[in-house]
């Protein structure tokens, strides 16, 4: 390539070997290599944590079942007729508690990634895939199927489907009105305060012309909830984040330079214009099927990325990794209580979530630090 | 004289206002180039268009010879960098991470030990060491600019474009900057074009001076070719005395000529 033998010509390239040659490295440089190793070492604990946290969650239920039957049971499913156990037992585990807590791992890692790359292309750190109004979008199409029953997919997925379908319809409509005035961040954040109000209202025009029941379907959806998880909606949760999360991460270095700025990321070789649709587009989607499925869990999105940033600062080739992570860990406890709080009564994730979510974060940001390493 | 950019018959228009016209310029290689004029008068403009950060409605940009309009996005940030007057700070960023980014035109998804390296040698040549831990927003005006320069060199571009470099700073920053960028140019083979404001800054460490109004090229050359009273009066609108020390010309400025029937003289009305 033309371009790479220009850094070559003399006087422009700096020389690099002289000091790796002699094997001595800076103060400087072994502080960098430290805080990147430690970087890493955290996404691996993130990893033990997800697997620590739910192999103690599975254990804990209303049904009470002992720790070692639960294993014994889960061990089954690989090594039929080793161990003694019941049918309830085997479904409570496989049917119930599997789902849910590979359901919260999924929908925790999907819109904490989507908030913390929406946050990057659009500059902003109160963009998440609700400040933007996919939820509310999604929210008014579920109250379209249960105030007037108009539905797109019929039976079991009726609501789901007019959900996805309006978060999709809402997430279009704002990436199409910031791409007549050039696709710049501020439009598309103010488009999309602008039609969160425009469905609230609808939303409540609904509510208040609704039945009661017509009305609970509408406020359970809108309190966010795993309950509603079988393994056929995992494996298309799972599809999904398999497709949109890789083609996200992708583009990490792309989002670590429109951070500092459109301008300055074009005078680096990023057209941020068409990675910001690109990564709109592809995060809009994944949020929309969440959401979906599971209502409005808000918060996440918004917290999980600035927790990541907190920690490890802003280089998305770890970011979007930690975020998630972390929106998966902050979601497997938020369920883990609400399931088990006030038992056999289940308190919709969403607002377990938001309840503890919110004076966590809140003492995060007021502690008043600028530091963002830990060092 | 070697040519290392040129501008041919440039137009820009913003919101059918036009901002630059028929503008066209040579920059000799390895030359300190400082872009002078009112405010409103294009030079940010010229700047930005140069670098392709905005499209020129017409018009041909060379780079060695090559038309860059036909470059890729990454292809002309290996020839030229831009060292933007101040950088977003929404989200943290260590000064590591941000000189780091200037290696996006080079690097693919996982980034290279070389790419590591050739940071820290940018950081060893700029004396930023002590700093690159710190966060970006941490550092002081002059300290960010000088980061952002550093940037600027981890990019290996020929042709650095600088807007406004020295606005936010106090004077020993001022100095510090332009002789960092004076030296790299003399050191590192670098061509740097520099939007600016101060005068005096301008003649002290500019090869060449070009003078805009009204998004045409009033005056270029040496700096005490361009900086005349004349050139002053007809593109600033002020009088002033030029003292010329050690061949470098210096401003006084007197007085601001009054402005008649409602005309500000020199700045242009878009803005």
């Amino acid at each position: 390539m033309k371009g790479m033998t220009r850094g070559s010509v003399p006087g422009k390239t700096f020389d690099t070997t002289k000091r790796t040659r002699t094997g001595k490295v800076s103060k400087a440089e072994e502080a960098q290599s430290l805080v990147t190793w430690k970087k890493g070492l955290f996404l691996i604990i993130l990893a033990v944590i997800i697997v620590v946290a739910s192999a103690v969650i599975i254990t804990i239920g209303p049904m009470p079942i002992t720790i070692p039957d639960v294993y014994c049971t889960l061990i089954d499913k690989f090594v039929p007729g080793v161990f003694s156990i019941t049918q309830s037992m085997a479904n409570v585990i496989w049917q119930i508690r599997m789902p849910r807590i590979l359901g919260a791992v999924l929908v925790g890692f999907g819109l904490a990634i989507c908030g913390c790359v929406m946050q990057a292309v659009l500059k902003n750190p109160l963009a998440s895939p609700f400040t933007l109004g996919i939820s509310s979008g999604a929210q008014f199409g579920v109250s379209l199927a249960a105030v007037f029953g108009i539905t797109i997919l019929g039976g079991p997925y009726f609501l789901i489907g007019n959900a996805c379908l309006f978060a999709l319809i809402c997430s279009g409509v704002i990436i199409a009105l910031s791409g007549m005035k050039g696709g710049t961040s501020e439009t598309m954040i103010l488009a999309g305060v602008a039609i969160t109000y425009l469905f609230q209202a609808a939303n409540q025009l609904f509510s208040y012309i609704a039945n009661d029941e017509q009305r609970t379907i509408m406020s359970v959806w809108g309190m966010g909830s795993i309950s509603g998880l079988n393994w056929h909606s995992i494996l298309l949760l799972g599809a999904i984040t398999v497709i949109c999360v890789p083609l996200l991460f992708s583009k990490a270095w792309d989002l670590n330079l429109m951070t500092v700025g459109d301008e300055s990321a074009k005078s680096m070789g990023v057209d941020s214009n068409r990675i910001r649709l690109f990564v709109m587009v592809v995060s809009s989607i994944l949020v929309s099927v969440l959401v979906a499925f599971v209502g409005v869990i808000g918060f996440i999105g918004l917290v999980a990325p600035h927790i990541g940033r907190m920690i490890l600062g802003s280089d998305h080739r770890f970011l979007i990794p930690a975020a998630g992570g972390i929106g998966a860990v902050l979601l497997l406890i938020a369920d883990a209580i609400s399931v088990n709080l006030f038992a056999p009564t289940v308190i919709p994730t969403g607002i377990i979530m938001s309840m503890i979510g919110v004076p966590f974060f809140l003492y995060l940001i007021l502690r008043g630090r600028r530091k963002e390493y830990w060092s | 004289m070697i040519i290392k950019l040129a501008v041919k018959d440039l137009c820009f228009s913003y919101d059918s206002v036009e901002v630059l016209r028929d503008l066209s310029l040579d920059i000799g290689d390895g030359k300190i180039v400082s872009i002078i004029g009112p405010n409103g008068s294009g030079k940010s403009t010229l700047i930005k268009c140069i670098d392709r950060i905005i499209d020129p409605s017409s018009g041909h940009i060379l780079v060695d010879r090559q038309d860059i309009t036909a470059m890729s996005r990454m292809e002309l940030a290996r020839n030229i960098a831009y060292v933007p007057q101040n950088s977003l700070r929404v989200f943290p960023n260590s000064v590591f991470d941000v000189i780091l980014m200037g290696r996006r035109p080079y690097i693919g998804w996982k980034g290279s030990s070389n790419d590591d390296q050739i940071v820290w040698a940018v950081i060893r040549l700029l004396g930023l060491e002590e700093y690159a831990l710190h966060s970006f927003t941490e550092l002081s005006g002059g300290q960010q600019q000088k980061v952002l320069i550093a940037r600027a060199l981890a990019q290996e571009a020929g042709v650095i474009l600088l807007d406004e470099p020295t606005s936010n700073l106090d004077i020993w920053h001022q100095i510090d900057v332009m002789g960092v960028l004076r030296s790299l140019v003399r050191k590192q083979d670098l061509t740097a074009i520099i939007a600016i404001h101060d005068l005096n800054m301008a003649a002290r460490y500019s090869d060449t001076i070009v003078m805009m109004k009204h998004g045409k090229i009033v005056a270029a050359g040496k700096p005490n070719e361009v900086l005349t009273t004349e050139n002053l009066t007809a593109v600033y609108g002020i009088t002033a005395t030029i003292r010329i020390t050690d061949d470098i010309p210096v401003i006084i400025p007197l007085d601001r000529i009054p402005v008649k029937s409602g005309r500000i003289p020199a700045a242009a009305s878009h803005h």
